[in-house]
């Protein structure tokens, strides 16, 4: 609990000097440093020599056809990648300046730093809501049950569910709808207040009233965290990212501000795509 | 002209008209009958075992079933310590069988290497196709020596304290009964424990995964919390394997119908009474008692299955939150 506490103090003093910094109109900090990563699923090789600075306290989203590479690219940045067996990465990958990758590290603290959202919802069936939140703390050790409230009601707020479900808290989480299942699992993945978040095609599977109130939840959720997200849709890309990255079998073609990929890129095949010409 | 527009909606209507129900007849047909005579080989089973218990049943009624007294030769006939043999010989065997099957489907699902997981699963068919009678042997001339001589004696001069644990050791006993039975249903609870744990889907073990969880974690909190009430049923169908297991038991347990808290003394199941004793069943009422014990055992069986489904349906669902 108390290394929790800590850990939450130093976040928000992160926060505060970066949004001096984007204040003051600088570049950006950068959240990620991808320098030259290559990945294989046994023989195959599905991301090649990738290298992108992904800047802090943004949203920045990678799009590309199916089989692209971006959703492993997603994997590698939490280390979620390193569940398939046969996987092996090389090149390196940096959040604010530390390798994590780096021998001394467990892949386990790094999930805990950078939360993922997946393409499905899912939920803990067995869990109520409230318990579903608050499961990444109780794995964290926190054991304060007035603590662990007041972080379910944040959580819950901030994923826009609360109002929904505050008289449901013991309900099962797969009791709500598809789309409050998946505001569940976002709220499940900001309760441990990670420092990035990652989003796997968060709206696939969702209707447009839902997957418009999980944009409007990303646009809120830039304030205070990096989000990255891939999507199949372009239109989403546009709407609620600020950065582009544009992933084509498995190499990246281009990364940029979202309004020059849409408006201006400078790579025909970012054009193409852009413009509905394959993919 | 007419002609052809006039026919276009007729082959219209004859294409929404499915091509034969004839098939469809048949196959539901084919099917329900089949169904209905599993429903059938039960109920004609226990009304046989009904019928050819009458006699037994008329001469001793309720005290059949909590009397211990079993005398061929004096015609009395009392079922209580094989009813209490059959329960506890089984309670042994999950005691010691669900905690080994639950882990190592665990550790084949979430935690073995790759290379490694389909050589143990073979190994552990393998397991469940050994004759019920070769285990038996094998029980008789290596187990129990071994029991008599090392184990027991360990376990009363550490657990003695307790009156399971007491008494003369024999060898063939209620306890090396379970430890067979335990064996023989090891393997059914483990490969449908592995089944069933295959059966959860990915994304929840990544959900957990993406929290931080360690590999520990996720096993607890998306694996086996997901999986719960299908290993309830992996266990609930190896007890069912347990109640009814006869050759491999019959060789260790010792057959001696008595009621005693001592795990080292020897006891006697239903099954195992009936096997060793229908050959000698000479009289009637004898004949008439020992099918009255296989209609205790087919009671036995039944009401645990029931009670277990009940269990499943009052606890474990409302806690859980149905799982889809």
């Amino acid at each position: 609990m108390k290394n929790v506490m800590e850990h939450e103090s130093t976040i928000s003093a992160d926060t505060a000097a970066l949004h001096a910094m984007t204040d003051a109109e600088q570049s950006p900090a950068i959240a990620f440093e991808v320098n030259d990563l290559s990945v294989w699923y046994g023989q195959k090789q599905t991301i090649f020599n990738t290298t992108i600075d992904i800047p802090a306290q943004s949203v920045t989203a990678i799009i590309g056809p199916s089989g692209c590479g971006k959703s492993t690219f997603l994997r590698c940045l939490n280390r979620m990648h390193e569940l398939v067996p046969t996987a092996r990465h090389e090149g390196s990958i940096r959040l604010f300046g530390e390798d994590l990758y780096a021998p001394k590290i467990d892949p386990c603290v790094v999930r805990r730093r950078i939360g993922m959202v997946f393409q499905k919802s899912n939920p803990f069936p067995t869990m109520s809501i409230a318990e579903n939140v608050i499961v990444g703390l109780r794995l964290n050790g926190v054991r304060d049950r007035a603590y662990l409230d007041e972080r379910m009601e944040k959580a819950l707020r901030m994923a826009a569910l609360w109002d929904e479900v505050k008289n449901d808290l013991n309900r099962p989480g797969i009791s709500l709808s598809g789309g409050q299942q998946q505001r569940l699992c976002i709220a499940r993945a900001v309760a441990v207040e990670p420092e990035i978040i990652l989003m796997d095609e968060p709206c696939s599977a969702l209707d447009p009233i839902a997957t418009a109130k999980v944009e409007e939840l990303i646009y809120e959720l830039k304030k205070q965290y990096t989000i990255v997200i891939v999507t199949h849709n372009m239109q989403q890309a546009g709407r609620c990212s600020d950065y582009t990255a544009f992933f084509y079998l498995g190499r990246l073609i281009e990364f940029a501000k979202t309004e020059k990929i849409f408006t201006n890129p400078s790579q025909k095949q970012t054009e193409d795509y852009i413009t509905g010409r394959f993919g | 002209m007419i002609t052809a527009t006039a026919s276009i909606p007729e082959s219209a209507q004859e294409r929404m008209v499915a091509p034969s129900r004839f098939g469809d007849v048949i196959f539901r047909w084919l099917t329900l009958v089949m169904a209905f005579s599993v429903l059938v080989l039960v109920i004609l089973v226990g009304w046989q075992l009904w019928r050819n218990s009458s006699l037994a049943i008329h001469k001793f009624g309720f005290h059949f079933l909590n009397t211990s007294k079993w005398d061929p030769v004096a015609e009395e006939f009392g079922a209580l310590p094989f009813i209490y043999g059959t329960l506890i010989s089984s309670l042994i065997a999950l005691v010691i069988a669900v905690p080994l099957s639950i882990a190592t489907a665990v550790f084949l699902t979430e935690l073995a290497p790759m290379w490694i997981r389909q050589p143990l699963v073979s190994l552990i068919e393998m397991l469940a196709a050994i004759p019920s009678v070769i285990l038996g042997l094998w029980g008789v001339f290596v187990m129990v020596p071994f029991l008599r001589l090392a184990v027991f004696p360990w376990l009363k001069k550490t657990l003695g304290f307790l009156p399971l644990f007491t008494g003369p050791i024999y060898g063939v006993s209620m306890l090396a009964g379970g430890i067979i039975v335990a064996i023989m249903i090891l393997p059914i609870i483990t490969s449908v424990s592995r089944e069933i744990l295959r059966s959860v889907p990915d994304l929840q073990r990544e959900a957990a995964y993406g929290l931080g969880a360690t590999r520990w974690e996720v096993t607890r909190i998306a694996v086996l919390s997901y999986a719960k009430n299908g290993l309830f049923g992996a266990v609930v169908l190896g007890l069912g394997r347990a109640l009814g297991e006869t050759m491999a038991v019959t060789m260790v347990i010792g057959n001696t119908p008595q009621i005693v808290a001592s795990l080292f003394a020897p006891g006697y199941t239903l099954a195992s009474v009936i096997a060793n004793e229908f050959t000698e069943a000479t009289t009637d009422v004898y004949l008439s008692a020992l099918f009255e014990v296989g209609l205790v055992l087919f009671g036995v069986t039944i009401a645990v299955n029931l009670i277990a489904q009940l269990l499943v349906k009052t606890f474990v669902n409302t806690s859980a939150g149905a799982v889809q």
